[in-house]
C-alpha cells in the first residue's frame, strides 16, 4: 500500500495504464455509439426517446461512483496522510462533476418529451442535484485557501461529509415511489431486454475507461504543476 | 466539562450582551418572509398555500446568516488557539458553541415563526407542526452549519462558499420541515416527517461536532 503513495512509482504504472484505457475507451465509444444511437431496438413505449438512455444512464452511474473515488480517497488522505489518494480525489472532482452534468442534462431533455416536463422534484432527481453541488462545493472549497494544505483537508473532510448523500441517490427510487424510473440494475438481475442490456453495459465500460485516462492525464498536470510549485521555491530560495 | 460550560456561558453572555445578534435574525427572518408576500401579490389564498414552505426557507436563511461568525471571530483573534492549548477539548468547544448557536438563532425563530406564519395567512390547524418541525428541524441547521463554518474557517470567500456548501446539505430537512406543516394544513397525520427530521437531528447530533472538531484541528495546525 505504501508503495503506491510513491508519486513516481504510482505514476509508472498509471502511465503503463494510460494507452489501455485510453484505446479501450475509444474503442467502446466507436462501437456503442452507433450501436446505442441507431442499431439497438426502440423500446415498445418510449420508442426512439429510449436511447437517451444509453448516456444518461452511465453518467448517472459514473457520478456516484466518481464522488465513491474522491470520498475514499479523502478518507485515505486524511487517516494515512497520502497525498497521492488526495490528488486523485481532487482530480477526480471536475470529471464526475461533469458526469453528474451530463446526467442531469440528458435526463431533463428525455423529460420533457416522457414526462411532459424538464423537471420534477422527485427524490432521485433532487438528490442528484445535491451531488452536483456537492462537486461544485468541494471544488470550490479546495480552492479557497493561501494555505494549499488547509484547502486539500477541508475539500478532503468535506467529500466524507457529502457521502452520506451516495446512499440516498441509490436508494431513493425504493424508498419514495416517485416519477423516476426504478433501477435496472438489481440483486435479481437486470429488469431490461438483453438486446439493450449489452450497448447499455458497452457504453457504461467506455464511461469508466473513459474516466481512468482522463483521470491519469489530470494526475499527470497535477503532479507537474506540484513540481513545478517546488523548483519555483527553490529558485527564490536560492536568489 | 468546565471547559463545556464555560465557553457556552462566554457565548451566551455575548449575545445577550449585544442584543443586535438576535435581533438582526429575527428581523431578517421578519423581512425575508414579508418578500415573498410582495412577491406573491395580495391574493391570501395564494399566500396560505406557499406559507409553510416560505416559513420554513427564510427561517433556514436566518439561521445560515449568523453561522459565519460562529468560529470566524474566536479565529482571528486567536482565542480559539488559547482554547485548545489551555486543553479544551475542541469537540465540548463546538458542542458549545452549537448549543449557543441554537439557542440564539434557532429559539428566536421558534419564538418569531407564529407571528410570520399569521402574516403568512397559514391556517389554523398547522401551527402545532410548525412548531415541532422547526423544533426538530433548526438543531439541525446549527448542528451542520458547525461543520460549514469550521470547513471554511479562513477561506477567501467565506460568505458565499458557506451557503454553497450548506444549502445542498439543508435540503433534506427543508423537505420534511415543510412536509410536516403541508400534511397538518391537508389533515394528514405528520408521524413520516417527524420521524425522518428527529432521524436525521440524531445522525447529526452524533457525527457533526466530531467532523466540524477535526476540521478546527486541521483549521488551528
Amino acid at each position: 500500500m505504501h508503495k503506491f503513495a510513491n508519486p513516481t512509482f504510482f505514476m509508472k504504472i498509471a502511465n503503463a495504464v494510460f494507452p489501455y484505457a485510453a484505446g479501450l475507451s475509444a474503442l467502446c465509444f466507436a462501437v456503442g455509439i452507433p450501436i446505442a444511437l441507431v442499431f439497438s431496438p426502440p423500446d415498445y413505449q418510449q420508442s426512439e426517446t429510449v436511447r437517451i438512455m444509453y448516456v444518461h444512464v452511465p453518467a448517472a452511474w459514473m457520478g456516484s461512483m466518481v464522488y465513491g473515488v474522491m470520498a475514499v480517497s479523502s478518507a485515505v488522505y486524511l487517516i494515512w496522510r497520502h497525498t497521492i489518494a488526495h490528488i486523485i480525489a481532487r482530480a477526480s472532482a471536475p470529471i464526475g462533476a461533469m458526469f453528474t452534468g451530463l446526467c442531469l442534462v440528458t435526463g431533463m431533455l428525455w423529460g420533457q418529451p416522457m414526462w411532459g416536463t424538464f423537471w420534477v422534484w422527485d427524490a432521485r432527481l433532487t438528490s442528484m442535484l445535491i451531488l452536483f453541488f456537492l462537486y461544485l462545493g468541494y471544488i470550490a472549497l479546495g480552492d479557497s485557501f493561501e494555505d494549499q494544505e488547509r484547502g486539500d483537508k477541508a475539500a478532503a473532510l468535506l467529500a466524507l461529509v457529502g457521502s452520506v448523500n451516495l446512499p440516498i441517490i441509490h436508494f431513493s427510487v425504493e424508498w419514495w415511489n416517485t416519477l423516476h424510473q426504478p433501477a435496472i440494475r438489481s440483486f435479481a438481475g437486470f429488469s431490461i431486454n438483453a438486446a439493450m442490456l449489452w450497448p447499455l453495459l458497452l457504453m457504461v465500460f467506455a464511461f469508466q475507461t473513459y474516466y481512468v485516462a482522463v483521470l491519469i492525464i489530470r494526475l499527470r498536470s497535477e503532479l507537474l504543476s506540484a513540481k513545478i510549485r517546488t523548483a519555483r521555491f527553490n529558485l527564490a530560495a536560492a536568489e | 466539562m468546565s471547559g463545556f460550560f464555560a465557553i457556552l456561558r462566554r457565548e451566551l453572555t455575548l449575545s445577550l450582551r449585544s442584543q443586535g445578534d438576535v435581533m438582526t435574525v429575527i428581523a431578517f427572518f421578519a423581512i425575508a418572509a414579508a418578500l415573498f408576500a410582495f412577491g406573491v401579490g395580495p391574493e391570501l389564498n395564494v399566500q396560505s398555500r406557499i406559507a409553510s414552505g416560505v416559513v420554513w426557507t427564510t427561517a433556514l436563511l436566518a439561521a445560515m446568516l449568523s453561522l459565519e461568525r460562529l468560529f470566524a471571530l474566536d479565529y482571528e483573534d486567536g482565542t480559539l488557539d488559547q482554547l485548545v492549548l489551555s486543553g479544551v477539548e475542541p469537540v465540548a468547544m463546538v458542542f458549545a458553541k452549537t448549543i449557543a448557536h441554537w439557542l440564539t438563532t434557532g429559539m428566536a425563530l421558534l419564538i418569531a415563526a407564529p407571528v410570520v406564519a399569521m402574516a403568512l395567512q397559514l391556517p389554523a390547524q398547522a401551527y402545532g407542526a410548525l412548531m415541532i418541525s422547526l423544533l426538530l428541524g433548526t438543531p439541525t441547521l446549527s448542528l451542520l452549519g458547525a461543520v460549514g463554518a469550521a470547513l471554511t474557517l479562513g477561506a477567501k470567500r467565506g460568505g458565499v462558499l458557506l451557503s454553497l456548501l450548506l444549502l445542498p446539505l439543508y435540503i433534506p430537512i427543508l423537505i420534511f420541515g415543510a412536509a410536516a406543516v403541508e400534511g397538518a394544513i391537508l389533515g394528514v397525520a405528520s408521524t413520516t416527517p417527524y420521524a425522518v427530521l428527529g432521524g436525521l437531528l440524531i445522525a447529526a447530533l452524533t457525527l457533526c461536532p466530531w467532523t466540524a472538531a477535526s476540521a478546527l484541528r486541521h483549521a488551528l495546525e
